[in-house]
């Protein structure tokens, strides 16, 4: 009896396990592997090089500039991101069950899902030199017009916003979630104890959603570090070249392999992408850890 | 993943002071405020497929066209196959969800209820292949599937959406809550098949949780960018996502035609949306309670 419960077990999650190793397992090992090896797709030989793809990435100007872009685009995303999605998680959560809340939920999640080439060309609008109604409003104010998409500094903080913009839906949802799972019973003690509704946000909420503030943090970076799409539709050059006014990792990593065909030291870039995500899962964790312990 | 409504302090009742009331009021105003501001990029961006040339430029930007014109629309599906781009992003997410909802339910079931030593350890190596993002194991997955020959193919496509590590994590603990052991030994008892457990049994009880992730992996599938970008070479084989971001790298492409290809794609999906908001919400909500 036990024997044939284990066998369908085995022969039911086989199928799945298959497709899961040879779509997510193998192609990590893959890149881990390649990182190590010369692979230039057009020649036979891939000799094993050790680390000399990652020493030839810290001279690599144009890597250094993406990884410093998005860096910069992650933690910029992260600042506008955290702050604000918490203050409307705070609004929404308060106003649990009026009318509006519902309304109000679905206004803000709906750039989180709506397609990213599309709203991307409403931003590109917005932020359009001639046309768009940025400079126009700017211009209204009495601050002169600005080419926001063809500077270079002025368009990674275009991206920011953008990023920021799709992002808040998510994050004002798990905080959501965060607000939903609060005790009740320490806010009433609290109350009594003569704590104003600031001071009990100060003192319990944001302490007690520490482990969940720390959850959307690492999401945000981590899909702030892998921003690609934003940057491919809104930085397009002077040549119209798509993204190449802000050089993103992704992008780097993309035209190394399948433009200059050096698959091995693109392999390597994604590696650096994968320390960091690893680097910041583990902080994460630690940093839990040592709420824990407390 | 609880749903219940609390009622909360402020949320109402006789005893509310003036004060709070005004309070709440201005609350309201401004979370209306941030929502609408939230969506107007979105607003605009459908006026504008609706707006002749130079009605674009015209300050401040109208919301709803007062010269209403088809004539964007018409030009870009004369100039592109924008139906045929929408058909393969359909295709593609409406296969991926399908098969994420298989893999992920027969996974997360078996992980639930059959607990061994190999199943801990095969978990552990999901959850810690699901930190990875797909960004950093593109490259070799494209090789896998050229090595099938499936580029500029939907089922290539499909090869990097074929399994979620998320969804398998969600169905195990949907299994493990929604499910109770007694249940199971009951069945077994009566004498019914594991697969007949499966299928009668399980299954029917993971509807919600079914429902959220089918969600979420089509319309994972359907924003999908840069896998479908290095994939799809051929005009045909594009996704709209792909499709739309390589149009508008184009010179001679203006905004209005642009925003009515943009806007043709918004809202079927802004619609979809808040048609199974529901579902969607409960998904992405539980993403949050990894830990």
């Amino acid at each position: 009896m036990q024997r044939k419960r284990w066998l369908f077990a085995l022969f039911a999650i086989l199928p799945t396990l298959a497709i899961y190793f040879w779509v997510r397992v193998l192609p990590i090992a893959e890149i881990i592997r390649l990182s190590l090896h010369k692979w230039d797709i057009l020649s036979k030989n891939k000799p094993f090089i050790g680390l000399a793809n990652f020493q030839e990435l810290l001279t690599d100007q144009q890597f250094l500039i993406s990884l410093f872009n998005t860096t910069i685009i992650a933690f910029g995303v992260l600042m506008i991101t955290i702050p604000l999605s918490l203050f409307l998680a705070a609004l929404i959560h308060h106003r649990t069950g009026s009318k509006l809340s519902g309304f109000n939920e679905t206004m803000i999640f709906i750039p989180h899902v709506v397609s990213l080439v599309p709203a991307a060309m409403a931003w590109k609008w917005i932020f359009d030199a001639r046309l768009g109604p940025l400079n126009a409003f700017l211009g209204m104010l009495g601050i002169p017009a600005r080419s926001w998409l063809f500077d270079p500094k002025l368009s990674v903080l275009c991206i920011i916003v953008l990023c920021s913009w799709q992002a808040i839906g998510y994050a004002v949802l798990i905080f959501l979630v965060g607000f939903k799972n609060l005790p009740v019973s320490l806010f009433e003690a609290a109350k009594l104890d003569g704590a104003s509704a600031v001071q009990s946000f100060w003192h319990l909420t944001l302490p007690l959603l520490k482990p969940i503030t720390l959850y959307v943090s690492v999401v945000t970076l981590v899909s702030g570090f892998n921003v690609y799409a934003q940057a491919y539709v809104l930085a397009s050059d002077a040549q119209g070249a798509p993204g190449r006014q802000v050089r993103v990792l992704v992008l780097d990593m993309l035209e190394n392999s399948f433009r200059n065909y050096r698959v091995g030291y693109a392999a390597s870039e994604a590696v650096v992408l994968l320390v960091i995500v690893l680097v910041l899962t583990l902080i994460q964790f630690s940093l839990l850890r040592e709420r824990g312990r407390k | 993943m609880s749903s219940k409504v609390e009622k909360r302090p402020g949320s109402g009742g006789a005893a509310m002071s003036r004060k709070q009331k005004a309070i709440n009021f201005g609350i309201d105003a401004f979370l209306i405020s941030v929502g609408l501001l939230m969506i107007l990029p979105l607003v605009f961006l459908v006026a504008n497929a609706f707006k002749t040339p130079q009605e674009m430029l015209r300050w401040p930007p109208s919301i709803i066209p007062s010269d209403p014109t088809f004539a964007n629309i018409r030009t870009v599906l004369a100039d592109t196959p924008l139906l045929r781009w929408i058909f393969n992003s359909f295709v593609f997410a409406l296969l991926s969800s399908i098969s994420i909802l298989a893999t992920s339910s027969i996974a997360g079931y078996v992980l639930a209820k059959f607990p061994s030593k190999t199943m801990t350890f095969l978990f552990a190596v999901i959850l810690a292949t699901a930190i990875v993002p797909f960004e950093v194991y593109m490259i070799p997955l494209y090789f896998q599937v050229k090595g099938l020959g499936l580029l500029n193919n939907l089922w290539g496509m499909l090869i990097g959406y074929l399994v979620m590590s998320f969804g398998i994590f969600l169905i195990r603990q949907n299994v493990m809550h929604a499910i109770p052991d007694e249940l199971l030994e009951a069945a077994r008892i009566d004498g019914a098949g594991e697969f007949w457990i499966f299928f009668v049994i399980v299954l029917p009880l993971l509807r919600g949780a079914l429902g959220a992730l089918a969600v979420l992996a089509f319309f994972q599938a359907w924003t999908a960018f840069a896998w479908p970008l290095i994939l799809a070479t051929t005009r045909d084989s594009y996704t709209i996502e792909v499709g739309l971001a390589l149009f508008q790298t184009g010179f001679t492409v203006d905004l209005g035609r642009l925003s009515a290809a943009s806007a043709l794609v918004l809202i079927p999906s802004v619609t979809l949306f808040v048609l199974l908001r529901r579902n969607f919400v409960q998904g992405i909500a539980s993403t949050g309670l990894k830990e």
